[in-house]
Formats: C-alpha cells, sequence, structure tokens
C-alpha cells in the first residue's frame, strides 16, 4: 500500500510535469493547477487517502507528497513566468498598431495673430510700469484733434484721412468721428488723473485710405505716454530701445531720427536693426536694403497738449509713442501683405 | 517733393555721395524717399545736326548728318518732326544702350539699315535716355551744349524725392532744402543776386493795386513787365521744371514756377491788358460772384473767398488758382507780377471747398512768412526779364497790413534743454547750432540764447522747436539712453481689458478659432441677419470707403456669416470662429454706446474627415457643449432658458436659449435662422451661433465666480433613475429638482427617449444620481429614503413616475 502509494505520487509528478512543459497560456495552466494542484486536484486526492495508513507510513508518504506539492507549484510558477515572458517578447508582433496612421482630431482654437501681437506689447509695457486703458472707437473731434494740437484748419491734418459719422450738431459741425488714432485717450487720461502718468492704450483706429498691401483702412494702434516731473528724451529712447530688445531680441540696436506729429516736440521716429540681415544685403525684403527697420513714431509731449488738460508745462515733462501691431506682426512672421489680417481666411489665421 | 542735386549745387557745394546726403537729411528730419539717377548712357554725347535731307524712300523720315564732336560727320535716320539743322542734340553711338520703343526694353543700338539707308547712330527722345514720357520729338539741347561732351557729364542729375512733413514748409523749396544741407555740412548756402533795372515808367501810373481785406491777405506785392513776348521757355529753364515735376508752358509761367520751387513762393502773372481798369483789389467776393479759373472750370463763390479782382470782376483765387479771364496767353505783352501772403487758414478753406489743392494753396496753406513776398517778386521779376525781353516798371506794390519790426524772437534756456533732453548741451555747442542753420543768434548770458528764425522757416515758435533742432542737429544717438526713473503709479484697474482677455482665451481653448473683421457693414449685410434698421437705424459713416463699408455694425453677426461663407468658398471646415469686438449703439447727441460682445458661428462637420471617428454635423448641443466648458472657465455656471422667438430674429424659433447667470441675461445660444442660411447660400446646416455681453458679465455680482469647495473624504453612492414626464416638461427643470438636494452631489442625464412603450405624449429622461455628503458615509437607507423624497417632489413638480 504504502509502496503503490509513492509509486504513484512519482508517477503523477512525472505525469504533471510532462504535461506541464508542453502547456503555451496562462489559461492552460490555471486548467493543469486544478487538475493537479486543485482541492479536488490529483494529488490533493492521493493524499487524502493517506488516513488509513499509520501513523509513521503517514509521515514518510505524507513529507513526499508535501514535496512533491511544492515542486509541482515551483515549476507552475516557473512555467508561467516563460509563458509571459514568451509572450511579451512576442507583444510587438502580437499587438502592433500603424502609428503613421493620423491621430483622432482634437478642436483647437487660436487667437487672432494681432490679438497675439497686441498682448506681446503690452505686457512689455506693463513689465515697465505702464497701465492698459482703452477708450472709445468713435470719438469727438476735439479729444481726436484738438486736444492733440491739431486744430481746425491745421495742415496737419492731411496727415489722418479721416471717416467722418454722419451726424450734425446743432452749430452745424460734424464733430463725431472714427478715431485715426487710440491718442485721444493722451487727453481723457490726463483730464482725469494728475501725474503720475503711465498708460498704454491698444485699440482699433480707422483711417479713409485706399488699402494695398501696407495699409488698411481699419488697423490697431498701441499708444503709449508717461507724464512726471523728470521725465526726459533720455528715458524715451531708453524706454522704446527696452521694448525693441522685447519684442525683437536683446541684441538688437536702435535708432532715432526727426519726425513730426503735432502733438510732441520733439518728434522722432524709432527704427531698429534689421534682424533678418543685420544690413549686410541690400536687396534685404524686410529693411529694403537700407539694414534698418522703421517701427514707430514718438517724441515729448508738445507743451500745448499738457496746458490742454491743465497740466503745469514748467514742471511736468513726458514722452508718447505709437506703434502698429499688424507691422510688427508682419516683421516678426514675415507676412506680406496687411489685407491678410481682416480678411479672416483660416488658411492664414490657422498659421498663428 | 521731386528736388535735382543739379539745382541744388546752385546753392550749396555738396561733396557727399547721394545716398549719404539722403541719409543725413533723413535723419534730420527731411525724408528721402529715393533716390533716382539719371544718367549712365554710355556712347552718348552732345552731338549737331549739321545738315537735314529727306530719306530717299520715306517721306516720314529725314536723314541727317551728325557731328559728335570729333569733326566726323555721321549720317542717321530720324523721323522727329522737330528735327533741325544747327541743334545741340543727345546723339547715342552705335554701342549705346538705351530704351528701345518697339520692343518696350533696354537695348544695345546697332548700326541698321532703316529703308535703305544705313543709320550709324541715333538721335534721342526724352523716353529713350529715361529722361521723361516725351517721344514725339528728340531732345533739343542749349546752343551752348558744347559738342562732344559725354552726355552723363552734360545731362547725368540725381533726383532727391522728398517726403516732407507739414511742419516744414520750407523743404517745398530748392533754397530751402539748401540750407538745410548747409547746416547739416557746414558749407555755406548762395543765394541768388537780384539786380536789374527799372527802366519803365512808375509802376504807380501803369495800374492800381488796393487790399480790401488785409486781416485775409496780409501782404501784397507787385511788379510790372511790359513789352515782353510770351514764347517757349530756354531750355535749362525746361529741363530744371521738368526734373522737379512740372511741365513747362510758357517763360513767364514758368519763371513764376521756377521760383516758386526755388524760393517756395508761389507767384501769379495777370495779363494786365485784360485786367480792367489796369485795377487789381484784393477783396472777399461778394455774394452771387463767379469766377472760370484756370483749369477752365466755372466756380459759385462766397463771401469767406478771397479773391484777386479787378475794377468789376474776380480775376483769380487767391493764393489757389488765377482765373480764366486773365491768363497769359501768347499775345500778351504787359504783365502785372503778384508775390502775396495769404491767410493759411482762409486759404486752407478755400482749397478744401472747391477741392482744388494746388502747388499754391499747398504752400500758402502751411503759413509762408510775409518777408519772403517782396524777395521773390524780385527775383521772378528779374528772370521774367531775362526769358521773356520787356522793361520793367519803376518801383513796386508792396502793401502790408504788418509792421516791418523784426520777427519775433525765441529763447533758450539750457535748463529746460536739460530738463527735456536729459542731457546737458553747453552754450557753444547751442550757438553754433543755430548759426549753422543761419538763425539770427543772440547769447543773453551764459546759459540763455535769443535766435529769430529766417525768413524760409514758419515751424519755429516756442521754446521746445528750438530744442528740437538743437537735437536733431547734434545727432540723436549723442542723447543718452535711460531707463525710467520716476515712480511707477498705481495701476489704473481694467477689469473689461482683463475680461476680454479671459473670454477669447476661453472661447480658444474649447476650440474656437478667433477672427476679426471690419466693424463697417453695410444695411444689406444687417437686413440679411433679419437686424432691420427701423428697429435702432445703425450709425452710417458720412464719407464711407465704399458701400459695403457704411455702417458701424450693431452685431457682429452678420460679420461671422461673411467670414463662414467666404472660408466655406476654399475649405471644408469644421468651421468654428468667434470674434471679440465692440458693437455700437447710437444714443442722441452722444458718442454711441459701446458695447463688448464675444460672438461665434459654428457649422460643418464635428471633425476633420478621420478614419477613426463617426463625423456628424456640429449642432446647437456641440456649442451648448463649448460654452458651458468655456464659461467653466470663467467661474461662470449659466442656466439655459428658452428664448422667445421675437426677442432673437436671427435665431430659429425653437432652437434658441438665453443664458442667464444671477438673473441677468449674459448671452444667447440658437441655431440660426433657416431663412438666414438660406441668404447666405451656406453649405451646411446647421449653422450655430452665440453672443455673450461682455459688460453684462461685468455687472454680475461680486462671488458668482470661482469659490473652493473642500474635497469631501467620504465616498459617494450612485442610482440610476429613469423618470416619464411630459414631452414638454424641459428636461433642465427635472435635472434643476435633483441637483438642488443637498445630498445630491452631480446629476447626469444620459438617455432621453420617446416612442414605443411609452405612452404618446410623454417621454423618459434617465439620470445617474451621485449622493454624497461631506460629513459622513452614507448608508444605503439614507440613499434611498433620499431619492424617494426627490420622486414624490418631482411627480408634484412635474408629474414624473418611474418607468417600469
Ligand atoms: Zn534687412
Amino acid at each position: 500500500m504504502t509502496q503503490s502509494t509513492v509509486q504513484s505520487i512519482e508517477e503523477l509528478t512525472q505525469t504533471a510535469l510532462r504535461e506541464l512543459a508542453l502547456l503555451d497560456n496562462s489559461d492552460a495552466l490555471e486548467q493543469w493547477r486544478v487538475r493537479y494542484l486543485g482541492r479536488r486536484g490529483d494529488l490533493t486526492s492521493i493524499l487524502r487517502g493517506l488516513s488509513q495508513l499509520d501513523i509513521e507510513q503517514r509521515r514518510e508518504v505524507g513529507a513526499l507528497g508535501n514535496r512533491a506539492k511544492s515542486t509541482l507549484e515551483e515549476e507552475l510558477e516557473k512555467r508561467g513566468q516563460e509563458i509571459s515572458q514568451a509572450r511579451l517578447a512576442q507583444v510587438a508582433d502580437l499587438e502592433r498598431i500603424d502609428v503613421t496612421l493620423p491621430g483622432r482630431p482634437v478642436a483647437t482654437g487660436r487667437l487672432h495673430p494681432t490679438t497675439q501681437v497686441v498682448r506681446e506689447i503690452t505686457d512689455a509695457f506693463v513689465a515697465m510700469g505702464f497701465s492698459i486703458v482703452e477708450g472709445p472707437e468713435v470719438e469727438w473731434d476735439h479729444y481726436n484733434f484738438e486736444m492733440l494740437n491739431i486744430p481746425q484748419g491745421h495742415p496737419a491734418r492731411d496727415m489722418w484721412n479721416t471717416l467722418w459719422v454722419d451726424y450734425v450738431n446743432e452749430e452745424g459741425q460734424r464733430p463725431m468721428l472714427l478715431r485715426t488714432h487710440t491718442s485721444p485717450m493722451q487727453a481723457r487720461v490726463m483730464e482725469s488723473a494728475q501725474p503720475p502718468v503711465r498708460v498704454i492704450v491698444p485699440g482699433k483706429c480707422y483711417r479713409y485710405e485706399a488699402t494695398d498691401a501696407t495699409h488698411e483702412w481699419h488697423f490697431y494702434q498701441v499708444e503709449g505716454l508717461a507724464v512726471d516731473e523728470g521725465i526726459t528724451f533720455a528715458d524715451l529712447k531708453g524706454t522704446l530701445f527696452e521694448f525693441a530688445r522685447r519684442l525683437f531680441g536683446s541684441e538688437r540696436k536702435v535708432r532715432f531720427r526727426c519726425d513730426y506729429f503735432p502733438f510732441v516736440e520733439p518728434g522722432v521716429d524709432m527704427s531698429i536693426d534689421c534682424f533678418s540681415c543685420q544690413g549686410s544685403d541690400s536687396s534685404c525684403r524686410i529693411c529694403r536694403g537700407s539694414g534698418w527697420i522703421e517701427i514707430m513714431g514718438a517724441g515729448m509731449v508738445h507743451p500745448q497738449v499738457l496746458a490742454g488738460v491743465g497740466y503745469d508745462t514748467e514742471k511736468y515733462t513726458g514722452f508718447a509713442f505709437g506703434l502698429g501691431p499688424e507691422r510688427i506682426a508682419m516683421l516678426k512672421y514675415g507676412i506680406d501683405d496687411i489685407r491678410h489680417f481682416y480678411s479672416n481666411d483660416l488658411r492664414f489665421l490657422r498659421q498663428f | 517733393m521731386q528736388i535735382p542735386l543739379s539745382w541744388l549745387r546752385e546753392y550749396v557745394d555738396i561733396d557727399l555721395p547721394a545716398h549719404e546726403l539722403a541719409h543725413r537729411l533723413t535723419m534730420a528730419g527731411v525724408e528721402v524717399g529715393e533716390v533716382t539717377e539719371l544718367g549712365g548712357w554710355e556712347n552718348c554725347c552732345v552731338g549737331q545736326v549739321m545738315e537735314v535731307n529727306p530719306h530717299p524712300n520715306a517721306d516720314s523720315l529725314r536723314l541727317c548728318r551728325v557731328n559728335p564732336g570729333d569733326d566726323s560727320e555721321m549720317e542717321v535716320v530720324c523721323g522727329a518732326p522737330n528735327v533741325a539743322a544747327g541743334q545741340k542734340i543727345c546723339f547715342a553711338r552705335v554701342g549705346a544702350r538705351l530704351y528701345n520703343t518697339h520692343s518696350e526694353r533696354h537695348e544695345t543700338l546697332k548700326a541698321a539699315r532703316i529703308r535703305g539707308v544705313v543709320s550709324e547712330g541715333m538721335i534721342c527722345s526724352e523716353l529713350e535716355l529715361g529722361l521723361g514720357d516725351g517721344h514725339e520729338g528728340i531732345v533739343v539741347l542749349s546752343d551752348d551744349a558744347p559738342i562732344g561732351m559725354a552726355l552723363d557729364d552734360y545731362l547725368g542729375d540725381t533726383i532727391l524725392d522728398l517726403e516732407v512733413t507739414p511742419n516744414r514748409l520750407d523743404c517745398f523749396s530748392v533754397l530751402g532744402v539748401a540750407h538745410e544741407i548747409g547746416a547739416l555740412t557746414g558749407k555755406p548756402v548762395w543765394v541768388p543776386e537780384v539786380r536789374y533795372q527799372e527802366d519803365g515808367p512808375p509802376i504807380t501810373g501803369q495800374a492800381t493795386v488796393s487790399v480790401a481785406d488785409p486781416d485775409l491777405c496780409p501782404r501784397y506785392t507787385a511788379s510790372l513787365i511790359q513789352g515782353l513776348k510770351i514764347g517757349p521757355s530756354p531750355q535749362w529753364l525746361q529741363d530744371r521744371l521738368a526734373r522737379a515735376g512740372l511741365r513747362p508752358i510758357s517763360n513767364v509761367v514758368d519763371v513764376t514756377n521756377y521760383v516758386m520751387l526755388e524760393f517756395n513762393q508761389p507767384l501769379h502773372a495777370f495779363d494786365l491788358d485784360k485786367v480792367r481798369d489796369k485795377t487789381i483789389i484784393v477783396r472777399r467776393a461778394a455774394a452771387g460772384e463767379a469766377l472760370e479759373t484756370l483749369d477752365g472750370v466755372e466756380r459759385e463763390l462766397n463771401t469767406e473767398v478771397l479773391v484777386i479782382a479787378d475794377s468789376r470782376d474776380p480775376v483769380g483765387l487767391g493764393g489757389v488758382i488765377g482765373g480764366a479771364n486773365s491768363e497769359i496767353g501768347p499775345s500778351t505783352t504787359s504783365v502785372l507780377l503778384e508775390s502775396a501772403t495769404f491767410n493759411s487758414y482762409n486759404n486752407r478753406r478755400t482749397a478744401d471747398t472747391f477741392r482744388l489743392h494746388t502747388d499754391a494753396s499747398q504752400r500758402f496753406e502751411k503759413g509762408l512768412r510775409p518777408e519772403l513776398a517782396p524777395i521773390a517778386l524780385r527775383r521772378a521779376t528779374q528772370l521774367i526779364q531775362e526769358v521773356a525781353g520787356g522793361v520793367i516798371a519803376q518801383g513796386i506794390y508792396d502793401i502790408y497790413a504788418g509792421s516791418d519790426e523784426p520777427a519775433p524772437r525765441v529763447t533758450l534756456t539750457l535748463r529746460r534743454l536739460k530738463q527735456i533732453l536729459g542731457m546737458d548741451v553747453s552754450v557753444d555747442q547751442v550757438e553754433a547750432v543755430f548759426q549753422s542753420l543761419e538763425f539770427d543768434t543772440e547769447r543773453l548770458d551764459e546759459t540763455t540764447v535769443s535766435v529769430a528764425p529766417p525768413y524760409w522757416r514758419s515751424d519755429i515758435n516756442i521754446e521746445e522747436d528750438l530744442i528740437e533742432e538743437v537735437v536733431r542737429i547734434i545727432g540723436y544717438d549723442n542723447v543718452p539712453t535711460t531707463m525710467l526713473s520716476t515712480p511707477i503709479p498705481y495701476r489704473q484697474p481694467a477689469p473689461m481689458t482683463e475680461l476680454k482677455a479671459r473670454v477669447r482665451a476661453a472661447l480658444a481653448s474649447v476650440g474656437l478659432q478667433e477672427t476679426i473683421s471690419y466693424p463697417l457693414v453695410s444695411l444689406e449685410d444687417l437686413e440679411r441677419v433679419n437686424c432691420f434698421a427701423e428697429r435702432s437705424a445703425p450709425l452710417r459713416v458720412a464719407n464711407p470707403m465704399s458701400a459695403g463699408h457704411d455702417h458701424l455694425r450693431p452685431t457682429l453677426l452678420a460679420s461671422l456669416l461673411g467670414t463662414l461663407s467666404y472660408n466655406e468658398g476654399h475649405n471644408e471646415g469644421p468651421f468654428r470662429f468667434f470674434e471679440q469686438a465692440r458693437v455700437f449703439l447710437p444714443r442722441p447727441n452722444q458718442l454711441p454706446d459701446e458695447r463688448e460682445v464675444a460672438a461665434g458661428v459654428i457649422s460643418g462637420l464635428r471633425s476633420e474627415p478621420s478614419w477613426l471617428v463617426d463625423n456628424g454635423p456640429l449642432d446647437f448641443f456641440d456649442v451648448k457643449g463649448m460654452l458651458t466648458s468655456a464659461l467653466a472657465l470663467l467661474g461662470l455656471t449659466p442656466s439655459w432658458e428658452p428664448a422667445p422667438g421675437e426677442e432673437n430674429p436671427a435665431l430659429h424659433p425653437g432652437r434658441a436659449a438665453n443664458l442667464v447667470c444671477s438673473g441677468h441675461k449674459i448671452g444667447v445660444l440658437g441655431e440660426l435662422h433657416p431663412s438666414i442660411a438660406e441668404r447666405f447660400d451656406l453649405r451646411y446646416r446647421p449653422v450655430t451661433v452665440f453672443e455673450i455681453y461682455l459688460d453684462d458679465l461685468l455687472t454680475l455680482p461680486v462671488g458668482s465666480g470661482r469659490n473652493f469647495r473642500s474635497l469631501t473624504r467620504f465616498p459617494s453612492a450612485h442610482r440610476d433613475v429613469a423618470l416619464v414626464v411630459p414631452e414638454d416638461v424641459p428636461a433642465g427643470k427635472v435635472q434643476d429638482i435633483l441637483d438642488r438636494h443637498r445630498l445630491v452631489e452631480k446629476v447626469e442625464l444620459f438617455d432621453v427617449y420617446a416612442g414605443e412603450n411609452l405612452q404618446p405624449g410623454m417621454k423618459s429622461l434617465a439620470f445617474h444620481v451621485y449622493f454624497q455628503s461631506s460629513e459622513r458615509t452614507l448608508t444605503a437607507d439614507e440613499v434611498n429614503r433620499t431619492l424617494d423624497g426627490l420622486l414624490r417632489v418631482l411627480q408634484r413638480e412635474v408629474g414624473a413616475t418611474l418607468r417600469d
């Protein structure tokens, strides 16, 4: 009896191990485990039969059975690892996908390039202590011209071809217009606050102007104004130089030349050195070979403008500047025609 | 303003290359737009036509013998009608590169057989040399042109094209630019010396001149030349005018133009024999008067117009244009020459009234100095006699309302200079600048200089003007560069600016593309979106650029639909656009109410065509989902209330919702009215549109934004509930009832059903309802009791029953 039990344990173990070696997936392993090691499995039932043996034999055969059980468990574990390693070795072939297929489309939205550039410009000045203010797009002649030292009949009015609103007041004048620049906020801001003033005014402007590759009748402007005791032309140079470095790179050089705007004196025009050719290409499309790119007008606030809002012109000085975001965007992104901006072609808008 | 370098050289030495000169002028505020070189005529020289004979085989051609300066006579075929023996001409030898008027290209000239005769060169026209457009005849040079001289040396020139700012009136003249160059280069400037004999009888006996309205004509000067002969100007004068961009007319008129370009002073020549009673009266026009001006137009005058009149009628519009009735003609022999100063404001208004912006008015309107009038008068008088002969009457008329006291002086202190520029400039340096500009300069003390600008400058009025003169001459590079050192002011709050940026970012983040379109639209555009003018007439532009852009838009919808329609033309979509801009609502006698709106239009397939996506059209609920997410980013959870059709004529009456936050309507969402989609001929349906009113968002009570809720550590329990309700009960109402219970954490509607197995008129709504407490774990019993209570409320309020 003992002998046959021992033999059957050994045979069972051999059979089980032979079978185990042939198995190749986890389901088959589980079936194998249930068959040999489960609660009703073959080995278990053999061991259960031990109760008929005497103690000495029971211990002897029991030890043998337990050894066989742990052998089978170890082999099962080993085989399990072998199978999963073999599977992992094959997973690339089994589960391969075509990674060149397009991804699932996700809707993305972008901000208009003008919005992005206006933001860049205002951020640069906000970092220098300027506050953002905005003003009405439909303005009075009074703020758009008169308060800026451009009275009725002043020849400089020709610099701003104006779109007038069809409104006639009681005096028979036509005093309402679409602002030709965001400069009217100079007077509006100073009327409502005493120095120090440091503001930046982004917004839409309008001109009665034929459109071409560099002109639009509807465009944006960012105007800046700083007034306090002790503000000088040297400060204007520094502020605009810092701005140019922020937008066009810290290695930029700037240059100022004399220019005329009735609300500043002295008035200047600021250029940056050409970031495309550094002045080395006589046929450069960006600087037209000059090595310099004009980017904005500026100057020291005209005493007439300060006096107009009741500031003490002996005490306070200031500077003002204005620039066109579209021009900046055209330079930065190499856009060749301003008319792209407001025709809203998706093929254009999606590039920014 | 075109200024030939050859003309400038009459007054100032220029030893800089043209481009360097252009650069210096530009930096000093006289912008040179373009530098054009005339010349490069290799193998061309001054020649003389010795003999002209008919061509044996062609009536329209002539055979000319030309002396090119080496006494070799060349035979040349010429078709120009004006060729004549003895003329000095531009001769091109074989090998010259010229503009070929037949091929319209620059080509090298070859010896050619023309109708059987070999031509050994060519006599050139303006067009062939690139000097102008003239090709009717050949260019005839002055008699004193040296035969054999290379044409480059004789005719070559450089033209500076100036873009003069309105303040620098002086640079509208050659002498003004010469003075500027003198200041920039330190070279002296020679002003032409005027000297002539007044051999005629006194002017006072020959003509009468008076000024009735000196407020509009502060100075009027006149001279008289009699017995002159009208004819073409000499070649040098014609060349000068042509290069400066003016067309030569006749000797007397050409002189007036020449002196205008030279000194800046416009002049006018009257045929004295056509002036009634030889009397000139400068006065305002009388009511009902009219004048035919030199351009052949009959003009009705008003009493604000200044005229030059004879004893009865106007003979010219003062400072703008002459009258046809006193025009110089071929038979003119007596010329009364006018050089006057007119009131700039009135002059500009007259020019505006008649839309006559002439070379004269463009100068007068900027304010010429009265000192200039007699200077230019004498210069022109001399030149007229030189080119047209005649006798000059003794004396001139000079009627000057002002006095001869010196021009007002302007004072500059070094203190102010430093206050503005932020740098020290020595008094010597300041003085040197003004001397170089030929200002009359006086040093009052070691820190103060007083100056009087010369007669050609009319832009110097205040101390700051002098500071600009100093800095532009010493150069802006010499000013230090400093950062602002004054205290940063308190920041001005800008809630709308910030809100706009957040709204734009939120809308872009849910997949919408920002657009910016023109704020001016047409009435038709507005009517197409059922925004009718009679409801609130939009503001109109008095002088629109085009009929399509003449009204300030009261809605963004028309623009967005235009954008959609435009893009459908070359794009498959999906189309998800928004714009954030102002709409303009008129207010009587005030600026319009400018309201910030964000609006969107969405149509097309839900996603770009893809192998992965089961694609359907973007609809109301897609956009509602976008807006829900976008508004959540702004801290807003609006309720969506069915919007009455009459409130939104642009929207589908059954598919529109108002967005309401804390009782305020903050926007509207809906499907575009089917008739509007038709009108725009849109390819994809449905089209969904929305508007969000930013001004209303800004007025929402504080605290309706984000508020942190603590994260509960107790688990949630969930139940699925299918409810049967009458069809007209909005799902939102059922959801609200569930939502408002304090133990309900979240409600998700996952199915809507009507049809089989349901009574007609009923629908089923299925929800996941999540229960959770922040204080404890809810028991199953608690959850069930809560749900039972909710079901009773739903039964009572909306007639809901559990679906079995
Ligand atoms: Zn460049």
